[in-house]
């Protein structure tokens, strides 16, 4: 329908046919012909391919939306995208933290993650299966709810009898929103060792090499390639998952923009401008990132 | 080189099997693989292992470097029990080169990081050395000024020549081939064969699982028939290709020559 010629890169087709894992690692669909169209067909289903245009073209309805407001005068639009202009500020100072909060959960979740993941490969049964568990455990909870958990029975200090250190409640959510990155990630890992052929373990072992070895020079050297893209993935997933926290009071971007309406007397022509701009930030954040993922994935897919 | 090999001390002598096989038995489940195969290897020797699809060609080599267990019988290298828990595999496979169908490169590092690689990390051996012994090792397998190439870079055939160097450059006493020139084609089977036939000249002991008989009966010093697990003739390759005797392998002859 779109002129495109091959769904999917050759190369891309062998490395399917060889991986063995169920797992979200590096199974592109995106063909390399999809020039000129939003929806792209692959597999008999429809995928929306959105294209850096796309995203200029969001943010002129955005623009032209507010243009009008302005020029139209109508009730208390002008008042509202202006009452939005002097608080943007505030907003971002807000968002500034979910930036915060994703880069730490991030942090600790992928090193947590990267371990718990070594450990469901690991050759000791008992290890694998607590592991697995684990993992499975977080993987499977709602975030809402492991957020809740975590800020709720975490203390809001700790006194070590000369000192009292306060836990701020952003440090909670940091730590609330490391769990489900670290089970994921440590899927991630998991899924990208068992990817590998088992060739590359039989030729390492005939070569003498010790499992510690073969897993640390061989495997995941290997690996590496195969995780970043679900890696930025789950980082995307994060960012976007941290106005969650707003929930429990955490001043980030949510709570401050409530905040600013409800001092400018909550009126009702605040929502959409406000909201708006809300999506509109964590979108430029974010979308750069997840193109910048699609963009690793091809160049991996290629090579092998 | 089959001195004293740190583990246990054996007292094997060149005058000795350096591969003794002895009533193999290999089960993968209820499946019975390997009934009862015995065979010697003697050192400087070239062993071929002919046989169809599924006859346990592959499974037999696999388990004399411990790439897989029996369950029943005896194999040794050089004296030193396969089969032995208390083995050090490790100690094992630094005697027992192989090579696979399927190449198995690792492709994140260059043809010579490839062959350079055991020797330096298991072998803990001087780098400089190492890498002076493997680039001798790529002109020996006819592939220089590919040193730098990438396994993804290389033809399949160019890629088991790495994977021969490779294995070489651990200084086997005993090198292990399976089915190497299986996945080549028919042009590039030819250079694979040329440097295996190279090292039999030099009297490295070699056992090959292959299907290329004219191969076997101009290299090998002797070739085994296997069928449905166990060895149904055995012979020089004069005797076995022109005067053999079991019906079996008369009809697998008589289908691929």
């Amino acid at each position: 329908m779109l002129g495109i010629k091959t769904p999917m890169a050759p190369g891309v087709r062998g490395r399917q046919a060889q991986s063995k894992t169920d797992l979200p690692v590096l199974l592109a669909f995106r063909g390399k012909n999809n020039k000129d169209g939003l929806f792209v067909h692959h597999d008999g289903r429809l995928f929306v391919d959105l294209k850096l245009r796309h995203g200029v073209m969001i943010f002129a309805v955005f623009a032209l939306w507010c243009g009008a407001a302005e020029a139209a005068k109508v009730g208390g639009f002008a008042w509202a995208t202006e009452s939005l202009f002097n608080w943007a500020p505030f907003i971002l100072k807000g968002f500034s933290l979910n930036i915060l909060i994703s880069v730490f959960a991030m942090l600790i979740g992928t090193i947590a993650g990267a371990a718990l993941g070594l450990m469901q490969v690991s050759l000791m049964a008992p290890v694998r299966s607590g592991s697995w568990l684990f993992t499975q455990f977080f993987r499977n909870s709602p975030w809402l709810v492991l957020l809740f958990c975590v800020m709720l029975l975490f203390p809001f200090e700790i006194d070590l009898g000369f000192v009292i250190i306060p836990i701020p409640d952003w440090i909670k959510a940091v730590i609330g929103f490391s769990l489900p990155v670290m089970a994921n990630i440590s899927e991630v890992v998991r899924g990208a060792v068992i990817s590998l052929p088992s060739g590359q373990w039989e030729s390492a072992e005939s070569l003498a090499f010790s499992r510690r070895q073969t897993m640390w020079m061989i495997i995941l050297p290997q690996c590496i390639k195969r995780m970043i893209p679900p890696w930025i993935n789950w980082y995307c997933i994060l960012t976007m998952a941290t106005p969650l926290c707003s929930i429990m009071g955490v001043e980030e971007s949510v709570t401050h923009t409530v905040q600013a309406m409800n001092a400018l007397g909550d009126r009702p022509e605040l929502l959409g401008p406000f909201y708006f701009f809300l999506l509109f930030i964590h979108f430029v954040f974010t979308y750069p990132i997840a193109r910048y993922s699609i963009t690793l994935e091809k160049k991996f897919a290629v090579k092998i | 080189m089959s001195e004293q090999s740190g583990n246990g001390g054996t007292n094997w002598t060149a005058d000795q099997p350096m591969v003794s096989i002895k009533d193999v038995h290999k089960s993968f489940g209820e499946l019975e693989v390997l009934k009862g195969v015995s065979m010697d290897v003697m050192k400087g020797e070239c062993i071929c292992i002919i046989g169809p699809s599924g006859s346990g060609k592959s499974t037999l080599i696999r388990c004399v470097n411990a790439l897989n267990d029996i369950q029943g019988g005896s194999i040794t290298v050089e004296g030193q029990e396969v089969n032995d828990p208390a083995l050090n595999k490790l100690e094992l496979r630094k005697k027992v080169g192989m090579v696979f169908q399927q190449y198995n490169l690792f492709p994140h590092k260059t043809a010579l990081q490839n062959i350079m690689m055991a020797p330096v990390t298991v072998l803990k051996q001087n780098p400089v050395e190492v890498e002076k012994r493997a680039r001798e090792l790529i002109k020996k397998v006819r592939l220089e000024g590919k040193e730098d190439n990438y396994p993804g870079e290389l033809s399949g055939g160019q890629q088991q020549r790495v994977a021969i160097a490779r294995s070489l450059a651990m200084n086997p006493d005993v090198m292990l081939f399976d089915e190497v020139t299986a996945a080549l084609d028919p042009e590039t089977v030819k250079e694979v064969l040329v440097t295996i036939q190279d090292l039999a000249e030099e009297g490295m002991t070699c056992i090959l699982v292959t299907h290329e008989m004219g191969f076997a009966r101009e290299v090998a010093n002797h070739i085994y028939f296997t069928d449905k697990g166990v060895i149904v003739e055995h012979g020089p390759p004069a005797t076995f290709f022109d005067d053999a005797k079991d019906p079996r392998t008369q009809e697998f002859l008589g289908q691929i020559l």
